[in-house]
């Protein structure tokens, strides 16, 4: 394997660094730290945090629909429990998740690069999220938000609570998301390792470079409609108010000109690490390198054209619906590709079922379900029949959650040796697989059904016919949660483990299994340079052996 | 693999202001650059959306927005194009003084651009206070007597949020060159270093250029 690499000399004085966790040491080292790997990790703790209380009212949902009428609370509460559950949920948890705490971390390790391109704006972005999530949480104690995370004018500028400020929090969790997304734009752009074109790039990195041109290309555009939001509701400016000649449909209009694009910021980072996972442990390389790499690149361009499809109900005109309609069916075709791609790759590899792989494949049945479902919604004459019922709860939770969940924790449990240089137990975390996925569809798939029969979302009461199915999508979400606790303590378990013990645990080709684990604050002694593709699997000269070092 | 390594530095000494992780000024430069570029795209889809609010409700409300328009001085918003066209073009020379190391020139240019801005901004303030005092407020605070066509106030509350907005951006503008010319006093840019300079020019000239569209969108009704 040490041929895999050639290090060569830079023009900076060669100070030895030591592990980036240790060296420096001290909080404020880390709260001032501009290491992509350290803030990485910030976001991750912080993202894992909010994942915890978005969780916990999910639960307070699903517990609260037990039974019909009241079981633990009331129908105000209620409504204030589920839009803050997707407020932290979208905003806090999945827009960030990947992106910005595996992207930090791994890309420019990946890309054979010390830093992101904009270090300091990097650590501006981490303190952005953690000053948007205080004004979010801070609500709490303003009476709450009962609108929905989508914040449908005329409603959010007519009640009462919290409203303004988490809106505000939304726009500075919106500048958070740009910076990021400036900053991988620009590090892909300017930092790959000498001798890696675009073809050579992981395909991770393709993915995190489709998120950001959406981040860049969307963000600003909720940035804007919020601040009208707020005007609206400050200053009554009358833009969204019919009575003062406004049009509410046009806050709908610009909020899923963001929104829907921003479905893709949260599963393109999915796809990126399952693109990593799969060769990995397929030892195989990939199917459609390029396939791949232009897909996420067509999901990205093509998420700008399909907005209104979440309005087919709105009053909008049939041919304009038609138009949407099909090119909502058009995006499935990239998101096939991809999918067909790493089936494609696992044909005929020696696959190895690690706890990573296993999230992955997980992945691959989630998504398609999610996707197929997708297309039901996307065809107007079904989508009068099951907009805004569980059907929709069930496609989108598929796809954003489930996807962007299970390949967090496939990406998380892959670069946990490279993060802190420490094994997991690999049994248990397979355990922790298994019952999440299993809890996943449990919870899930009943609201499938519930939605097909006429369960709206969003209501607090329902019919006694539904419980048995509200009942098991209850019990779902307690295995779900077991799964996660599960898979959260077999992580933090490994901190017992002996440290430093593998660089390469899985026997991968790209440039972060060529640093040691964890790696120094530099990442590489001196500047890697890649001498063969990200997924070259044909057999070696020199036995692949773990450990291999740097030059 | 071999002709990747003459192409970096060999060279121990390190330019004073090249960070750590990039491995020439070259490739810092451009790196800044795409990023400059990028922002300005995030500010362009930022005014966007409030210029496509403007178009939307300008074409509801057309004789409204147009007898609210009389309203503004035509005199003054003039003024103000011309206050920021000169910017831009002191602006460019400031770079090119940066490029051709003439410390001097760049102060100078720098200064300019920063009185131009400030003149901009008086002239805001008195088109401000000139509203304020006739009641011609965004939203609720709306007072202004005897509009002919109903629906006027709107146009008001987007000539506010507008140009607010472009206000803000103007004033950063000015924070962005007070801190270049610091630094061009104490010497830091020449032909080797020059990159903030540039950065900031283009920012400015975003500012000025969203000016351009403003200024007809909002003065030039017909």
């Amino acid at each position: 394997m040490a041929d895999a690499l050639s290090s060569i000399p830079t023009g900076h004085a060669a100070h030895h660094h030591g592990d980036y966790l240790e060296d420096p040491g001290g909080l404020k080292s880390w709260l001032t730290t501009i290491d992509h790997k350290r803030i990485g990790l910030m976001y991750l703790w912080s993202v894992t945090f909010f994942l915890i209380v978005g969780g916990l009212f999910a639960m307070l949902i699903r517990l609260e629909h037990l039974t019909p009428g009241r079981t633990i609370m009331d129908a105000e509460t209620y409504n204030r429990v589920f839009t803050l559950h997707g407020i932290i949920m979208v905003f806090l948890v999945i827009i960030p998740a990947i992106p910005a705490a595996l992207g930090n971390f791994a890309m420019p390790l990946l890309l054979g690069a010390r830093d992101v391109a904009f270090p300091r704006l990097n650590l501006l972005s981490l303190y952005l999220y953690w000053t948007g999530a205080l004004m979010a949480l801070s609500t709490l104690f303003m009476g709450g938000v009962d609108t929905g995370w989508t914040f449908y004018t005329p409603y959010s500028t007519t009640t009462g609570g919290g409203v303004t400020m988490i809106v505000l929090a939304a726009f500075v969790l919106g500048f958070s998301s740009i910076f990021t997304g400036v900053n991988f734009i620009a590090t892909v752009h300017k930092l790959r390792a000498p001798g890696m074109g675009w073809f050579d790039m992981p395909l991770f990195c393709w993915g995190m470079y489709a998120t950001a041109l959406i981040q860049i290309l969307a963000t600003p555009v909720l940035g804007i409609t919020l601040l009208l939001l707020v005007m609206e509701r400050v200053l009554h400016v009358g833009i969204f108010d019919p009575q003062l000649g406004g049009d509410p449909v046009l806050f709908q209009h610009f909020f899923w000109f963001y929104s829907h694009p921003a479905v893709y910021i949260m599963i393109l980072p999915a796809m990126a690490v399952i693109s990593e996972v799969i060769p990995t442990f397929s030892h195989k390389t990939i199917f459609g390198y390029k396939a791949i790499a232009f897909s996420s690149v067509a999901i990205a361009l093509l998420g700008f054209l399909v907005w209104a499809h979440h309005m087919f109900v709105a009053g909008m005109s049939i041919y304009a619906g038609a138009i949407f309609s099909f090119l909502t069916f058009f995006i499935a075709i990239p998101s096939a590709i991809k999918v067909f791609n790493w089936i494609a790759t696992m044909w005929q590899g020696s696959i190895e079922l690690r706890a990573p792989m296993l999230y992955a494949i997980s992945f691959i049945l989630l998504f398609t379900i999610g996707g197929l479902t997708g297309l039901f919604l996307a065809s107007l004459a079904t989508d009068v029949h099951l907009h805004d019922t569980y059907f929709v709860v069930a496609h989108f939770h598929f796809v954003m959650a489930s996807s962007n969940l299970f390949a967090l924790l496939a990406g998380l449990h892959y670069w946990w040796p490279k993060m802190y240089g420490r094994m997991y137990n690999e049994k248990l975390a397979r355990i922790g697989c298994i019952l999440t996925f299993i809890g996943f569809n449990a919870t899930f798939l009943p609201q499938f059904v519930l939605g097909s029969r006429g369960m709206p979302r969003r209501y607090y009461n329902y019919l006694p016919q539904f419980q048995g199915l509200h009942v098991a999508s209850t019990i779902g979400s307690w295995i779900l949660a077991a799964g996660l606790f599960l898979a959260l303590a077999v992580l933090l378990a490994s901190f017992r483990r002996p440290k430093g013990m593998v660089d390469n645990p899985w026997g991968g080709k790209t440039l972060e299994w060529m640093t040691s684990s964890p790696p120094t604050t530099h990442n590489f002694e001196g500047q890697p340079v890649p001498l063969h593709g990200p997924y070259d699997y044909r057999p070696m000269p020199s036995a692949p052996a773990a450990g291999a070092h740097a030059g | 693999m071999s002709e990747a390594t003459t192409t970096l530095p060999a060279a121990p000494e390190h330019p004073p202001f090249l960070q750590h992780h990039y491995r020439a000024m070259g490739q810092q430069f451009d790196a800044g650059k795409i990023g400059m570029w990028l922002f300005l795209v995030t500010e362009v889809l930022l005014f966007g959306g409030l210029f496509v609010g403007y178009a939307i409700m300008h074409a509801k409300h057309p004789a409204a927005f147009f007898e609210a328009h009389h309203q503004l001085s035509r005199t003054l918003g003039t003024v103000n194009t011309v206050v920021l066209l000169v910017s831009s073009f002191t602006m460019v020379l400031a770079v090119w003084s940066a490029q051709t190391s003439k410390r001097k020139l760049l102060i100078l240019f720098l200064t300019l651009t920063l009185l131009c801005a400030a003149t901009f901004m008086v002239v805001k303030g008195f088109e401000y206070h000139h509203k304020f005092a006739e009641g011609l407020l965004p939203g609720n605070f709306y007072t202004h007597r005897g509009d002919t066509v109903p629906g006027q106030f709107m146009f008001f509350s987007f000539y506010f949020m507008m140009t607010g907005l472009h206000g803000i951006h103007v004033l950063c503008g000015m924070g962005a060159i007070s801190w270049l010319l610091r630094r061009a006093i104490r010497g830091h840019f020449s032909s080797a270093y020059y990159n903030p300079v540039d950065l900031v020019g283009l920012y400015w000239h975003l500012v000025d250029m969203v000016w351009i569209y403003l200024f007809p969108l909002l003065y030039l009704i017909s």
